[in-house]
């Protein structure tokens, strides 16, 4: 029995201690609050740089973070579904605005000075080591001999940006839908995958499947900066990825701190190196795993946006409509190697 | 502790009541409802609410979902690979339960841990080394990748183990002796294992049948990678199921789990009857 006691003892010092220490943590710092944080997947490594930064400001100190990560629609599906949050960062403007319609977020929450975006990326693509095949611009993607992987829209809205700014591409030239809706036809006749998510279609590249990968900016900077043998390659005209954030109605204090210090100087600094293009000027900092370190984020010369180019995201999701949109009936008319 | 007293309090009646076999005891009342009200709130209530969101748009919903073509030749790949897979278990998890519990060899009882693995590894780590070891880098030579056979494969990996296990104890506790007995009455090798052994198995056979086939048509993980989910070719239905959840359509979600969890009660139930008929002939 003195044996059992002696387990029930330590359990309880287990359980007691940490608390009475998390106790006093709370209570001695000088501008205690809590921010919780639901972002998309890629965000888990570049939040950490960022948080601690904000740590180290006297808004920040003190200031415990709970975060959450994932892909974007299922973030947006959780917050939705209960998931206590006070800040959502996620891929694409149609997952806030899920949760604006569950009126759990303002709906004035994109009249900000950047309209609610918090980063930016470029659509480009992830090509094999020295460029074997050379791939300089969109229509190199519909060369034979190229094999395309980019994840599937239907299962990844992140993969939406993608096959938008073929698309963009296609009509670029002359305007009109047919030549759109040629180009990304052509262009997904040389898809050997389609990966369920762009982290797994950035695993299956780097398994070997394929020799271009349509990907975000930010994810090839960051697997290069991780070491793996890929190179990419940002097109002359490309559609801006612009992932936006969003405080909740009942947002702590430390949360609105938070925000202001991720859209500063220094906060777009952290996520500049970790891959992202700033939604400010005035950041220059050097991108380890960017084409070039000390100038990663080249102007691109024909910069197609989702509002300028596509009329906003009611419009572009209409393309992904399972049974009307263009892009999805190229996608299920697909038969892909028969 | 007061399970261990109602545990004792349960066998005090039931030895006082003897020969009663329909009329519960109180200690059996509670653990039957115990159980019902756990199976209610994790597989009843869940159960009931998909189907109740499938139904939303009534029977509409339904054929809006199976006139799609790909989401048609979503099911038919799902269905037709899980069977083959299935049948493939029922031959190489039967033989595998053998060796383990008949041979004696070097190894057998890693071999005998090592069965399990394919249940305990997360199954995207488990696509991940499929894609490794069959997909465009293989050390063995051997590409799968985006091809049928990646998902035939995914499936074998993640289903193995089931038919092992059920058969494996039944196996063991097969009593040598009647093997034996027909032996040396003459019977030859081919006659016992068909006359003796097989029918003693074929209820764990099909007992693992039904749940190695049950978990092929609901996989996704180990085969998202390997498979690249190319509409008409290697896209399964847990693949669509996601797609219409992304895509805000949950009533064809649930209408499209519910045609599959048809399709599991079916082929559950199929198994049963055959199961039952050749026990019956045996």
């Amino acid at each position: 029995m003195t044996h059992r006691h002696r387990i029930i003892a330590l359990t309880a010092a287990a359980v007691v201690v940490p608390a009475v220490l998390a106790g006093c943590g709370s209570s001695s710092g000088s501008s205690s609050g809590k921010v919780s944080v639901v972002g998309f997947s890629v965000l888990k490594t570049a939040n950490t740089p960022v948080i601690a930064d904000f740590q180290k400001t006297s808004a920040g100190k003190g200031v415990t973070f709970s975060q959450s990560y994932g892909a974007s629609g299922d973030q947006s599906r959780a917050v939705i579904g209960g998931l206590p949050t006070d800040e959502v960062h996620l891929s694409l403007q149609p997952d806030v605005d899920n949760i604006v319609k569950a009126g759990l977020v303002d709906s004035t929450w994109d009249q900000t000075p950047t309209k609610g975006m918090l980063t930016d990326s470029e659509v480009v693509f992830v090509v094999r080591k020295g460029n074997p095949l050379g791939i300089r611009g969109w229509d190199d993607l519909t060369k034979s001999g190229v094999k395309l992987v980019t994840p599937n829209p239907a299962s990844s809205g992140g993969a939406k940006w993608d096959l938008l700014a073929a698309w963009a591409h296609g009509e670029g030239t002359s305007g009109g839908d047919p030549q759109g809706q040629a180009f990304v036809t052509k262009m997904l006749g040389n898809a050997v995958a389609l990966p369920d998510s762009a982290s797994d279609a950035l695993a299956s590249f780097l398994a070997g499947n394929g020799n271009v990968l349509l990907a975000y900016e930010s994810d090839a900077i960051a697997a290069r900066a991780a070491g793996d043998d890929i190179d990419y390659v940002v097109p002359d005209d490309t559609l801006l990825i612009q992932n936006p954030v969003a405080l909740t109605k009942d947002a702590s204090t430390a949360a609105k701190d938070f925000l202001k210090f991720q859209l500063s100087t220094a906060g777009q600094a952290d996520y500049a190196r970790s891959g992202f293009r700033p939604v400010i000027e005035g950041t220059s900092v050097d991108v380890p795993g960017a084409n070039d370190p000390s100038n990663a984020y080249p102007a691109v010369p024909t910069q197609y946006t989702i509002d300028k180019t596509f009329g906003g995201w009611d419009k572009a999701n209409a393309y992904f409509d399972d049974s009307t949109g263009a892009i999805a009936k190229i996608l299920s008319g697909l038969h892909v190697g028969g | 502790m007061s399970s261990a007293v109602l545990g004792q309090d349960t066998r005090a009646v039931g030895r006082g009541r003897p020969g009663v076999r329909l009329n519960l005891t109180p200690g059996s009342t509670l653990g039957l409802g115990v159980a019902m009200l756990w199976f209610s709130l994790l597989v009843l209530i869940p159960l009931a609410a998909i189907v109740a969101t499938a139904g939303k748009d009534g029977v509409h919903g339904y054929v809006e979902v199976l006139e799609n073509p790909q989401t048609w030749a979503a099911i038919k790949l799902t269905v037709g690979q899980s069977a083959l897979v299935t049948l493939l278990n029922v031959v190489m998890g039967t033989l595998i339960a053998w060796v383990l519990v008949r041979d004696r060899f070097w190894g057998r009882g890693l071999l005998d841990v090592l069965i399990d693995i394919p249940f305990a590894m997360p199954t995207i780590v488990t696509g991940l080394v499929l894609l490794g070891l069959y997909g465009p880098q293989s050390p063995l030579g051997v590409n799968v990748a985006n091809q049928r056979a990646s998902v035939t494969l995914a499936l074998a990996f993640v289903t193995l183990p089931f038919i092992v296990r059920t058969v494996q104890p039944v196996l063991a506790e097969l009593d040598a002796d009647v093997e034996e007995a027909a032996a040396s009455l003459g019977a030859r090798r081919l006659t016992i294992l068909r006359r003796l052994v097989l029918p003693s198995l074929v209820p764990a056979i099909t007992a693992g049948a039904a749940l190695s086939f049950a978990r092929a048509i609901s996989e996704y993980g180990s085969l998202v990678l390997i498979s690249g989910n190319l509409p008409y070719k290697t896209q399964v239905v847990s693949v669509r199921v996601s797609s219409f959840i992304e895509g805000g359509d949950q009533t064809s979600a649930a209408a499209l789990a519910t045609i599959m969890l048809a399709v599991a009660l079916f082929v559950i139930v199929m198994l049963d009857i055959i199961q039952r008929r050749v026990a019956r002939r045996g």
